[in-house]
């Protein structure tokens, strides 16, 4: 990544004097963005901070921390030992993690084939079609609570896997990234593969797909991050303490821990451990996904 | 829920595709239904058919606790939570805290942008720095934060008290608890706003600040002339994006105060919540949700019409990437 400091190079013709004055722009230039570097990395130093002061406190012994210093006297594992123990973490963890990858994996599959379906057939009410999934992008899952919670209870799926999982399956604006990167691929490819007589479904798996792995990476990782941090619903929708999912776990158990600070930050850091992994896996898709998509939870 | 810019000013212009056979125009429709099927499936059971549930519930004395619609009630719902001081509270701090937050996401987020693209070295370091907090779930934020707001046990108050202020009652004062909340919010989202900033910035061409430079610009002219001006479409789309996100608070609340101290900091959705599920008057729950949706679906509109007359150079810009 170029950053900006040079005036670049000058006409041979330019005049000495217009050296002079590139020259000193490109001196205050430079110290300017050796002062933004400061500034910047002093702010992520304080953005730093929460999370630093969560995994120092979750290595004190609870005792030690109600006095308010970086240092521990008896750093230890004692608090992680005990969440582990004596909550059901590792229960949130595979329902957090089944319901995430159920949701992710549903939502890469059935939005491309659908978008693949508007971007290259041809079919009566194509248009209508097309609008109609385009209003669910104006609908937010959080006024559905209420009749969701109906539906899926006269059902009786409440309580159950399929009932955090499947409602976030069908997300609208997967449909419409799928198909605005169908659209820009050449037709020709999966043409060439249609007249040597491969079905659609041949097509879209062997030549469509595989050239869609940045984009399926992106929705992939989006809709298991938001799937996984999604607490209104799974709340309503998890009560037992054995399936819920890590933000519901650690949402009803807050509180429960009085002053045993170091187990309260050991359950968050805990919490957190799959996501910053993903994360730190994943940070550049992460980030162009954003950049190229505009995407937000 | 998500939104985008680019894919909705990309679906328009869709002209139908064929295959290349000439005066012979063949339907697909029913590999279409069976390519179809999946998705529309699970939308229309779990999108389309909750919303107009939803929508017919809220003409009713619908109870969690009872069977079936019960008895029709006309507009008497809607009547009841426009009547009720209890949803414009919430619904105004719903405003407040959009209010509170959304200025400071997009600015912060706009500075650091600025200062990071003059930096040359360590962008995984801000990166991460700025954006891991955002991948965080929100009970894991809300719990750091709650340890951080501690009256006298907590970091953020030594840190107010170290420069000589009083330490304010973080989450237990009505005046304060929206603000430490936004606090934490504006801690938590930043780094969304900030990548996005950093892909608008991508888009700016070097000639123009060496051009800039040559005419004797100096940084800070560069900043006002070139980049804030060639930014505003980022920044329309941030705007909207983070309004629209800022108004589905709920988590925050839920979690930290409860809605409280004495209900200040209960957000829409949580009265919602509250009405729904506690005190079981599932119509008109619905009701308020649907006046909520309204809310929202009049500032997506808002959205949808900035993004649409730029539509083309977010087509452009979009390119084959995902």
């Amino acid at each position: 990544m170029t950053t900006i400091a040079h005036p670049a190079v000058l006409g041979e013709q330019e005049a000495p004097a217009a050296h002079a004055l590139a020259a000193t722009v490109d001196r205050r230039i430079r110290l300017f963005n050796r002062c933004c570097a400061g500034i910047l990395i002093a702010l992520a130093l304080i953005w730093l901070v929460p999370l630093a002061w969560a995994v120092d406190t979750a290595l004190k012994p609870n005792a030690e921390t109600t006095k308010i210093t970086w240092w521990i006297d008896n750093p230890t594992f004692d608090s992680f030992r005990a969440i582990i123990r004596d909550t059901d973490i590792l229960n949130w963890y595979a329902s957090s993690f089944i319901t995430s990858a159920i949701s992710a994996f549903g939502t890469v599959v059935t939005g491309s084939l659908a978008a693949y379906a508007l971007s290259r057939m041809r079919f009566r009410l194509r248009g209508v079609v097309f609008w109609f999934i385009l209003i669910g992008i104006m609908i937010p899952q959080q006024v559905l609570i209420v009749p969701l919670f109906r539906e899926l209870d006269s059902v009786n799926l409440l309580n159950t896997y399929w009932s955090v999982a499947l409602p976030q399956i069908p997300l609208a604006i997967a449909v419409f990234i799928f198909k605005q990167f169908f659209d820009g691929l050449p037709r020709e490819l999966d043409e060439a593969a249609r007249m040597d007589g491969a079905s659609f479904f041949r097509t879209y798996r062997r030549v469509v797909m595989p050239l869609c792995r940045p984009v399926v990476s992106a929705v992939a990782i989006f809709t298991f991050v938001w799937s996984w941090n999604n607490l209104l619903w799974p709340l309503l929708a998890m009560t037992n303490p054995k399936l819920m999912t890590i933000p519901v776990g650690l949402a009803t158990v807050q509180g429960t821990y009085g002053i045993r600070y170091a187990d309260t930050m050991a359950s968050a850091i805990l919490g957190a451990l799959p996501l910053v992994l993903v994360f730190l896996l994943f940070q550049r898709r992460i980030v162009e996904g954003i950049a190229g998509t505009g995407l937000k939870g | 829920m998500a939104s985008t810019t680019e894919a909705v000013d990309r679906i328009r212009p869709a002209p139908v595709p064929g295959p290349a056979r000439p005066g012979r125009p063949e339907s697909h429709g029913r590999s279409a239904a069976l390519f179809l099927a999946p998705f529309v499936v699970l939308y229309v059971l779990f999108i389309i058919g909750p919303a107009l549930y939803g929508l017919v519930m809220s003409f009713f004395d619908t109870s969690m606790v009872k069977p079936g619609l019960r008895s029709f009630a006309g507009f008497d719902n809607y009547a009841e939570a426009l009547g009720s001081s209890d949803f414009w509270h919430s619904l105004w701090h719903t405003i407040w805290f959009t209010i509170l937050t959304t200025p400071p996401l997009v600015v912060l987020a706009l500075v650091f942008a600025i200062l990071a693209e003059r930096v040359p070295r360590g962008r995984w370091f801000f990166r991460l720095a700025f954006f891991l907090p955002y991948v965080l779930p929100s009970a894991v934020v809300a719990l750091i934060w709650l340890f951080l707001y501690t009256p006298a046990l907590g970091l953020a108050g030594k840190i107010v008290t170290s420069v000589g202020l009083t330490e304010p009652n973080w989450l237990g004062d009505q005046n304060w608890a929206m603000v430490s909340l936004a606090i934490t919010t504006v801690w938590w989202t930043l780094g969304f706003n900030f990548v996005l900033y950093l892909a608008g910035l991508q888009e700016i061409p070097r000639e123009l600040y060496e051009a800039s430079a040559i005419d004797g610009a100096g940084p800070w002219q560069q900043i006002r002339r070139v980049t804030i001006p060639l930014l505003g479409r980022t920044t329309a789309l941030v705007v909207v994006l983070q309004i629209i996100a800022s108004l589905k608070v709920f988590d925050q609340m839920y979690i930290m105060t409860d809605g409280g101290p004495n209900f200040s900091t209960r957000s829409v959705l949580q009265y919602i919540y509250d009405v729904g599920f506690t005190s079981y008057r599932t119509g008109y729950a619905a009701a308020a949700s649907t006046l909520f949706f309204l809310v929202v679906l009049a500032i997506s509109a808002v959205w949808l019409m900035l993004t649409r007359r730029q539509s083309l150079g977010w087509a452009a810009k979009a390119g084959g990437e995902g």
